[in-house]
């Protein structure tokens, strides 16, 4: 059993689109500092429960406690200045702003913390070459690495990263999750959406994972077997 | 055993409104033999704003083409009648048809021009041709410039040789007129090019991907309800007797209660028209002293229905009661299974199937 | 030289154009709303300068400091009362509720004004004219009408572009969703942007009330010089419009110089051609 003092709890989430139901009564536990994924198939219902997180898809207020406070139903805004961030999936970058504009909207919430652009560009140092470029001019991988630049200039104190290895090179990938090793070692809780297993299972202290709705299995990667996994991804 | 599943139009509460449609319509045929002049003036008035209501519903409410413009085709009929009357010597109750045909002519080039702007400014664009339709005719000074004209005295007695006569025959043109009107949208609707407006509607990728011609389909649309339009407003201003540039195009007359009135009765339904229009009625028989406050009601008034109840109150009486007049939506008749009998046994937190939702379909 | 008159003329009309349409497209640009109650709320912004005047017994543009304060809390209030809660949804909605919005506001103004024929008056401002070589002659307003022009578009450039309230402003126009994760509250934001379009409007309503008679029913058509100021220079661009508006400007004054009663007419008719030949204006950014 984990103990209560969990930064993030969702507790019996349901999330409907109009009348349509995509979770249902879903638990889910994040611990300080530690590595969550989610894994499932597509529609599974994993963006939904990240959105449900942020606040873009509306839930009863006691459905999620962040560190103790119930943030359910609160508007997406109020939610990004308690201090979680998501990186959307599809990158969602402004097509109107520069590489350096978008990162700097990030930090729109005023959160105090060690991530600022000179931080970013440390991490990312190949962006700040393309600073004054519009953000959607880039290449896949460094249009991901922005979204997450973007993220972290929030300070976050929990990272969410919705499929962020969609459409990019292995190669890419390796570097990205290399770099969010290093954000998660300075101290910020992650949580990862994959459709990627292998990748979710190799960086992450705890897996969940999601079908139809549903959490169907959950536990430590390593204490879960390959069978076990296939079975619960794709319900057979 | 499976019954199939029907597919339906009509509901007992539209039966009951075709017969009690019959009804009504012998009445208004024969309203000329127990009416006075008032009462015929005040119906004929009545049956232009049905048609104009129901015409920008379904320009606006079913295909998305949010006009503002419909004014400029009341004044083309208009000015159309008077300068086929006046100059070309036609019996003017045909000339309300040719007015209409005129109308829908010039809506072929204005057509080409603004529909290339979208959304709110295509709105707007129908706003300017209106005005240029307008400032136009203000010119024309063979039909009174600025300050406008009268139908002259023998075009008014090539009506007919008796006021009365008169006054039924134009009373009757209206009432035609409407009934055509209503008709011919009904049909449209009811047959695949409704469905096509319906598609069009909710997404227009969507409805050319299944192989709508969106641009075409709009097109004959916006022609069909110019034409209406303009045979309506030649009908307006041949009871008026009269006609001038601020009259035929009034902006308030033709657009701003027309909307208020489909936007009270609701959008999107053939019923919406029916409903508003005998609102407005009642409101300016009771309001229209008032003035600006009156209008300063009908603005409010639309403002807040469309924000708190934008299917107005068709829409509303729809929800609430499941009643539909006009038979045009399909409703899935599920059959009745044995296992129905304890609904209430559904789990509560598991998806919920609105059957009316469906039938809506 | 006649001709050079008319066309000087043209051109600086089109700097108050520019003016009228600098507010609506900054709304536009931002959230996508075409206000078509915008001219009504410029003639209403130059009767709230006429009592300013008549119990202050200042001059217009004096009257601007209160005028304008009182405009932009209007627009808030505005925006997040009404408006917001009609976007989001169909293009229908917005149009329905600026119109009634627009039916309403001239209606109050002819109930608490009357239909009679007002004048901002502006003293010297309004005669002072440059004597150009050639015997044209120019008048100091419509410059300065031209000038502030500049300045305010300039100004909302710098703003757009420059600031984070700007970055802010592009970021929800590009991105309503996304940008709420950034921490912006995008019902807010449209409320200091319908501030900001109705602050601009207040500058307008004043020149316009110097410029010439205003009465209630005049708001639609600004409204329409707006937009056609806007769609010819292309959307989303600000000095496109000014562009726009100058086009308009001439087609407008040189329509005059044949006959008063074609000027508008003139204009629609320019309008509707470049419609025709380049349907998206000279300057596009926004398709």
């Amino acid at each position: 059993m984990r103990s209560n003092g969990s930064l993030l709890e969702a507790r019996v989430l349901t999330a409907f689109y109009g009348d349509f139901q995509a979770l249902f009564d879903v638990d889910f536990r994040i611990e300080r500092n530690e590595t969550v994924a989610i894994i499932g198939s597509n529609g599974a219902g994993k963006s939904t429960l990240l959105k449900s997180i942020t606040g873009l898809v509306r839930t009863k207020a006691e459905a999620i406690y962040f560190d103790g406070e119930a943030i359910g139903g609160k508007p997406a805004y109020r939610i990004v200045e308690q201090g979680i961030s998501m990186v959307p999936e599809g990158r969602c970058l402004f097509p109107s702003l520069s590489v350096e504009e978008n990162l700097a909207i990030g930090a729109y919430s005023k959160r105090q913390g060690p991530w600022n652009l000179e931080a970013v560009y440390e991490v990312f140092p190949m962006l700040k070459e393309k600073r004054i470029v519009p953000a959607t001019a880039l290449s896949g991988g460094q249009q991901q690495m922005v979204a997450i630049g973007r993220a972290l200039m929030a300070n976050p104190r929990l990272l969410l990263c919705d499929e962020i290895s969609l459409g990019l090179a292995p190669v890419i990938i390796k570097e990205i999750y290399a770099q969010l090793e290093r954000i998660s070692a300075e101290g910020t809780t992650l949580v990862i959406v994959e459709q990627d297993i292998k990748r979710a299972m190799a960086v992450s202290d705890h897996v969940y994972c999601i079908r139809e709705g549903r959490v169907v299995l959950e536990g430590r990667p390593r204490d879960l077997g390959r069978e076990e996994i296939t079975k619960a991804y794709f319900g057979m | 055993m499976n019954q199939a599943v029907r597919i339906e139009r009509s509901t007992r509460a539209s039966h009951f409104f075709v017969s009690f449609g019959l009804l009504l319509l012998f009445l208004l045929i024969t309203a000329p033999f127990y009416l006075g002049r008032s009462e015929l003036y005040l119906l004929v008035e009545i049956f232009s704003y049905l048609a104009l209501a129901s015409l920008w519903n379904l320009l606006a409410g079913y295909t998305g083409l949010a006009s503002i413009g419909q004014q400029g085709f009341v004044g083309l009929g208009g000015y159309s009648l008077f300068a086929l009357t006046i100059f070309f010597r036609m019996p003017p109750i045909l000339a309300v048809l040719a007015a209409g045909i005129g109308a829908a002519l010039l809506a072929v080039p204005t057509a080409w021009v603004i529909f290339r702007l979208k959304g709110a400014y295509f709105a707007i664009g129908t706003w300017v041709v209106a005005e240029v339709y307008r400032l136009v005719f203000a010119q024309v000074s063979a039909l009174g410039a600025g300050s406008g004209t009268s139908l002259p005295t023998q075009v008014v007695y090539s009506i007919a040789p008796t006021r009365v006569l008169r006054d039924n025959l134009i009373y009757w043109t209206g009432l035609g007129l409407v009934v055509a009107v209503l008709a011919l949208i009904y049909l449209l609707l009811r047959s695949r090019w409704g469905l096509a407006l319906t598609a069009i509607r909710d997404s227009e990728a969507a409805a050319e991907s299944v192989g709508v011609d969106n641009d075409r389909t709009k097109f004959l649309v916006y022609f069909f309800t110019a034409g209406a339009t303009g045979s309506v407003g030649a009908l307006i201003s041949l009871q008026k007797l009269r006609i001038s540039p601020e009259a035929a195009f009034s902006v308030n007359d033709w657009t701003a209660f027309v909307i208020f009135i489909v936007v009270i009765g609701g959008i999107g339904q053939m019923e919406g028209p029916l409903i508003g229009t005998i609102v407005f009625f009642l409101l300016r028989g009771f309001l229209a002293d008032f003035g600006p406050w009156y209008f300063m009601l009908l603005g409010a008034f639309a403002i807040i229905i469309t924000l708190t109840m934008p299917k107005g109150i068709a829409g509303w009486l729809a929800e609430k009661f499941d009643l539909d007049l006009f038979p045009l939506r399909r409703r899935v008749r599920l059959p009745k299974q044995k296992s129905d009998k304890n609904p209430s046994k559904t789990p509560k937190d598991g998806p919920r199937i609105n059957y009316r939702a469906i039938r809506r379909l | 030289m006649d001709l050079v008159a008319t066309v000087i003329d043209g051109i600086l009309l089109g700097g108050l154009y520019a003016l009228f349409a600098s507010g609506l497209s900054l709304i536009f640009g931002v959230m996508r709303l075409v206000n078509i109650a915008h001219g009504d709320l410029i003639v209403l912004a130059a009767f709230i300068a006429m009592i300013v005047i008549d119990h202050f017994g200042v001059h217009p543009l004096v009257s601007l400091v209160l005028v304008v304060p009182f405009m932009a809390l209007l627009g808030y209030g505005l925006q997040r009362g009404i408006f917001n809660r009609a976007l989001d949804s169909d293009i229908l909605r917005p149009v329905l509720v600026s119109f009634g919005v627009s039916v309403f506001l001239q209606n109050a103004l002819l109930q608490a004004f009357s239909a009679d024929s007002r004048r901002l008056q502006a003293g010297n401002l309004e005669t002072l004219h440059f004597d150009l070589p050639g015997g044209v002659a120019v008048g100091v307003l419509p410059c300065l009408m031209f000038m502030v022009a500049l300045v305010v578009i300039g100004g909302l450039q710098l703003l757009l572009y420059r600031t984070e309230l700007g970055r802010a402003f592009r970021s929800v126009s590009d991105d309503q969703q996304t940008a709420q994760l950034m921490g912006i509250n995008h019902a807010h934001l449209f409320g200091l942007a319908m501030a900001l379009s109705l602050a601009i409007v207040s500058v307008a309503g004043v020149f316009l009330g110097i410029r010439g008679n205003f009465d209630p029913s005049i708001g639609p058509t600004r409204m329409i010089f707006a937009c056609e100021a806007i769609i010819i220079g292309g959307l989303g661009d600000l000095w496109g419009t000014l562009v726009g508006g100058v086009i308009l400007g001439i087609a407008q004054t040189l329509g005059a110089r044949i006959n008063p009663g074609y000027q508008i007419l003139a204009g629609h008719l320019v309008f509707l051609a470049i419609l025709t030949l380049r349907p998206q204006g000279f300057f596009a950014k926004i398709r």
